[in-house]
């Protein structure tokens, strides 16, 4: 391993979060391998810059690039920076953006690629990824047999440590793109503006089927909001119509990895497992004291979600003042 | 349209797993297989496609096992003929898409179509790594999709809402749920599928790029503390959660 290039995703004001703990990861393995590391951002606001600096990243490539967000384009983008700047390892987020493109790089560079991954080491030289599989009901741990290895990494699983070390080194790269790399535009973006999506929150309070019917949802959205999180849904909720699909946590809707996860009224069912239990803390309540969402919990209570949920929504304002 | 997706044989979502005696496999035994529950939308979308503007729809798959038993099933959803590439042991992504391109490079396919993610190693990665090696643009987690003529326009769900993505043929597709409701197929159909062609075509022999050291079931790390309903027990749970865990 002689150079890491970490990809960043500038959002708004700042690097997405993801972008910060790509860095710390890459810091990691360059300590135990002895790698440098260099960081490369297309588009966005150089003024962002600086703030890569306070997670320790030192060298940044920067790419202008303006027009559309372009898969195609990005991936060619990235393996000219990767092949200029000699890197051998790189590292995506494992996210909307970087699964599409992490591949793509891949192939361009003839790469072996890991996607989704949980855990990075350097061991005999090699680095090991841990990634779960079959909806998280295992672990492989898998090395890369090429000389360029590509990796992704799953979002909040690797935490992003503050190590200040001034504004990065910016290097301009002029990256030759044609129209045949812009195959693949985007021509819309729509958000839903002002809701915390559950894909990028620190705490989500998700429901099930238990709730019976879209109106109790409103006991989800108030604790949701005592706690500032998101509001997520089981599948059965979303296929009976009470929450919209980008709610939904698990195998056939959204992997997330937050600090605190709470499942009211949600068996267990392992498809819902795979989208959340790799999340830091899960607290569960269900009436059913056998649901096997109690097996994968650090915190439980047993009872009816009607009349715990509004209960607990209190005495967390009251803990949160 | 030639229309082509790529369709791959996975455990049951709900089957329990064992770790094989190698401690690098899974133990197959008393695991039930069935189509990746993702490639169906694809196939779904494929055939729609064809019931409007004509064509035909191919399905294939690269498998270490005799895979079929998947190929009638997409053959009895309505694709018209499979094509099965078997490989000598569990071939990893990298041979797999290369085995893909390699097959259909001559065979001028508009969209070849595939599932956002099979649910045995949940990569979401062989549908780009295709497209790339084939030099053709690609949507993925596509949960919308518009064909007029050469013109696609694919709606993909991205964190916080949705992009549009426009793109032409010949591309690639992968698709997710909301795209369309599969069809359950009828007797007749079953009936039909067992004349339809399956063509076996040999290996491309490619070494792979990932090497598998260990597989293991996730250890429980759990504090597991489950209480009751009093105001006691939720009290304490708020306690843990602020002063233990420091989530809230
Ligand atoms: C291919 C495939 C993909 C899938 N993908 C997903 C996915 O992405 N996400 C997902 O969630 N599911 C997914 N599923 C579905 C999954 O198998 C379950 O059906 C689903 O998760 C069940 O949702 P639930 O827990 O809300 O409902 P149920 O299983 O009906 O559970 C409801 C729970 O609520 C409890 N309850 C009821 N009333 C109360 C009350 N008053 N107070 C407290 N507790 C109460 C019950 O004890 C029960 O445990 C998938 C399935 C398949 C086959």
């Amino acid at each position: 391993m002689k150079k890491i290039l970490v990809y960043l995703e500038p959002q708004n004001n700042s690097f997405k979060r993801v972008s910060n703990e790509l860095i710390t990861a890459a810091n990691n393995l360059a300590q135990s391998s002895g790698s440098e590391i260099v960081g490369l951002c297309i588009g966005g606001n150089t003024s962002i810059y600086p703030s890569a600096g306070q997670f320790g990243l030192k060298k940044l490539v920067s790419v202008d690039f303006s027009g559309a967000y372009s898969s195609t384009a990005y991936a060619e983008i990235v393996s000219q920076v990767a092949k200029a700047e000699s890197a051998d390892v790189l590292l995506f987020a494992s996210n909307a953006a970087g699964l599409e493109i992490a591949p793509r790089v891949s192939a361009k560079l003839d790469a072996g690629y890991v996607a989704d991954c949980v855990g990075l080491e350097v061991a005999d030289g090699n680095i090991v990824a841990t990634k779960p599989v079959y909806a998280g009901k295992a672990l492989i741990k898998t090395k890369i047999n090429k000389s360029t290895k590509v990796f992704s990494l799953r979002p909040n699983v690797f935490t992003a440590i503050k190590n200040d070390v001034g504004s990065p080194e910016v290097t301009n790269f002029n990256a030759n793109i044609s129209d045949n790399d812009k195959k693949a535009s985007v021509t819309n973006v729509s958000t839903n503006a002002g809701k915390l999506d559950v894909s990028e929150a620190d705490i989500i309070v998700s429901g099930g089927r238990g709730f019976k019917e879209a109106g109790n949802f409103a006991m989800v959205e108030n604790l949701a909001a005592a706690l500032g999180g998101a509001v997520g849904a089981s599948r059965a909720v979303v296929d009976a119509g009470w929450r919209p699909h980008a709610e939904q946590v698990g195998q056939t809707g959204k992997t997330v990895s937050p600090n605190l996860y709470v499942a009211c009224a949600i068996s267990g069912a392992v498809q819902h497992l795979a989208g959340m239990s790799s999340s830091k803390v899960i607290l569960a309540i269900n009436k059913d004291k056998d649901a096997p969402i109690f097996k994968v919990a650090d915190y439980g209570i047993i009872g009816d979600v009607f009349e715990i949920v509004p209960k607990l929504t209190e005495k967390i304002k009251a803990v949160k003042g | 349209m030639n229309l082509l997706v790529c369709v791959s044989r996975v455990p049951d979502t709900a089957t329990k797993i064992f770790v094989g005696p190698d401690g690098k496999t899974i133990d197959s035994k008393g695991v039930k297989y069935i189509l990746n529950p993702y490639d169906e939308f694809a196939l779904e979308e494929a055939i729609r496609l064809k019931e409007k503007n004509g064509g035909e729809v191919t399905a294939l798959t690269v498998s270490a096992d005799d895979a079929t038993d998947i190929l009638r099933n997409a053959l009895a959803m309505g694709a018209d003929s499979a094509i099965f590439i078997k490989a000598p042991s569990e071939p990893d992504s990298y041979q797999v898409a290369h085995n893909i391109a390699n097959s259909v490079k001559d065979k001028n396919f508009d969209i070849i179509f595939f599932g956002r993610q099979s649910v045995d190693f949940d990569s979401f990665q062989i549908p780009s790594m295709v497209a790339e090696l084939l030099n053709i643009p690609s949507a993925s987690v596509v949960s919308k999709l518009e064909v007029n003529g050469t013109k696609v326009i694919a709606e993909r769900d991205i964190e916080g809402g949705k992009e549009t993505v426009e793109l032409s043929t010949p591309c690639a597709i992968s698709a997710q749920k909301g795209l369309n409701e599969p069809r359950y197929p009828k007797l007749p159909d079953i009936m039909k599928a067992k004349k339809k062609p399956i063509e076996e075509v040999p290996f491309f022999p490619v070494e792979a790029a990932v090497e598998v050291i260990s597989i293991a079931l996730p250890v429980n790390k759990r504090v597991g503390k489950i209480l009751g309903d009093s105001d006691a027990d939720i009290n304490e749970i708020v306690r843990s959660l602020h002063e233990d865990a420091k989530v809230i």
